[in-house]
């Protein structure tokens, strides 16, 4: 792989996971009871999804081939895609959207940290710009996984389970592959080993102040960085692409 | 190729006539997203994206274009730069004092981690800048702002969120 593909693919899969985690949100826009919620909500998912449009454009350039952010999203069959399990995973209820979009910031937080550290330059604009939005994402859902585990003993038994229930989506967050050790090697990009012990420690310190525990250790599910998705992500991309593919060239 | 009759100066104060489209009482130049304009066989405008995914960004930049096609400078390039990114730090004071008298509270100084990790917990009101105020919403009417409250005058104002 050349240098440039390294990087257009490792452009394309930053701005899957972004574009996948901001569109299950977009589908709960306008579906939530009050309204700073709703707001927040929207707030983030564009957030999400201008980030994935700054990846996506660079590595549209990065290719060379004439496509756009919108041919990215929109035009790709769901095995292009090469986001993570655990952003395509259902929104569930407010505690499983709230624990997804955790286990996620803590996570991309670190990476976008460690990108503005990268010899590209381009991507470390980016990851710069994301970062400070990231900060704010954070701070939300910290604040609500607090809430919801030392809340009621209803809100604290669901919030677990979430957190039970999607930790298997973790794993393949830290797996390098071939991809990740090709970034880290040409363009000084995110050593995952250093990081999955920052998000272990970030994530178990949020946990127990929310007095919850830290799932076992167990299988982990992976796929994801490799285009082999979960049951739900075809219905995901099948909604969001309808519209450009009926009417392809569709303008407001 | 013709030489642009205007000078650098004068696209700057054409382009610090331009509106935020979302704050209209800011201009983009108050904002601090002109970071450059090169005028050479056309004109080049720098533009600093504020949020990843403020949908004012196309505006703003089809209304630059637009504002010096209205004085006959047809080659207009926007060019999109991310580095060094545009914090609200960028805000210029005349801005800040504009968003005052407008009734939005102006972010503090120094978009530092801690400010972000922290937030701002004193926002001075705006309109009688008693510093008793609280917290209505950390959202607001767009990504940039917050809501909240004077205890003093009980005037609910907004906030520019620091970032």
């Amino acid at each position: 792989m050349r240098p440039e593909q390294t990087l257009t693919a490792y452009a394309l899969r930053l701005g899957d996971s972004a574009l996948i985690l901001g569109q299950r949100m977009v589908e709960l826009v306008a579906a939530y009871p009050e309204l700073e919620e709703e707001l927040a909500n929207a707030n983030f998912a564009l957030d999400y999804i201008g980030q994935a449009r700054l990846f996506y454009t660079y590595a549209g350039e990065l290719e060379g081939a004439g496509r756009s952010e919108d041919d990215f999203a929109y035009f790709r069959p769901e095995h292009e895609f090469r986001n993570l399990l655990l952003v395509e995973q259902p929104n569930g209820h407010f505690g499983d959207t709230i624990v997804r979009q955790f286990l996620f910031d803590v996570y991309y937080l670190l990476v976008l940290e460690a990108l503005t550290r990268c010899s590209d330059r381009r991507l470390a604009e980016i990851a710069a710009r994301a970062e400070k939005e990231l900060r704010y994402h954070l701070r939300h859902c910290s604040q609500w996984l607090l809430r919801l585990g030392d809340g009621t003993e209803e809100s604290h038994q669901k919030v677990q389970q979430s957190l039970d229930e999607l930790w298997r989506y973790t794993g393949e967050m830290f797996a390098a592959d071939a991809l990740d050790d090709a970034m880290r090697t040409l363009f000084d990009g995110p050593d995952l080993g250093a990081i999955a012990a920052e998000w272990h420690r970030d994530v178990a310190a949020v946990v127990d102040e929310a007095t919850l525990s830290m799932p076992p250790e167990q299988h982990m599910a992976s796929g994801g960085k490799k285009g082999v998705h979960t049951e739900h992500f075809g219905y995901l991309i099948a909604e969001m692409q309808n519209l450009p593919r009926t009417y392809p060239g569709a303008t407001w | 190729m013709v030489e642009p009759a205007v000078s650098r100066d004068t696209i700057l104060e054409w382009l610090a006539e331009v509106p935020d489209p979302e704050i209209p009482v800011l201009t983009i130049v108050d904002l601090g997203i002109v970071r450059d304009v090169e005028c050479d066989t056309g004109v080049v405008v720098s533009l600093a994206p504020t949020y990843s995914g403020c949908p004012a960004t196309e505006v703003i930049e089809s209304s630059v274009i637009a504002a010096l096609e209205d004085r006959g400078i047809a080659n207009v390039t926007v060019k999109r730069v991310l580095s060094p990114p545009w914090t609200t730090d960028w805000i210029s004071d005349a801005g800040r004092e504009k968003l005052r008298d407008y009734g939005i509270a102006p972010p503090e100084r120094g978009a530092s981690k801690r400010a972000l990790l922290q937030g701002q917990r004193h926002i001075p009101c705006p309109r009688c800048e008693s510093e008793n105020t609280e917290l209505i919403s950390e959202f607001g009417s767009t990504a940039c702002k917050a809501s909240y409250r004077c205890t003093d005058c009980l005037e609910p104002f907004e906030y520019f969120k620091c970032i």
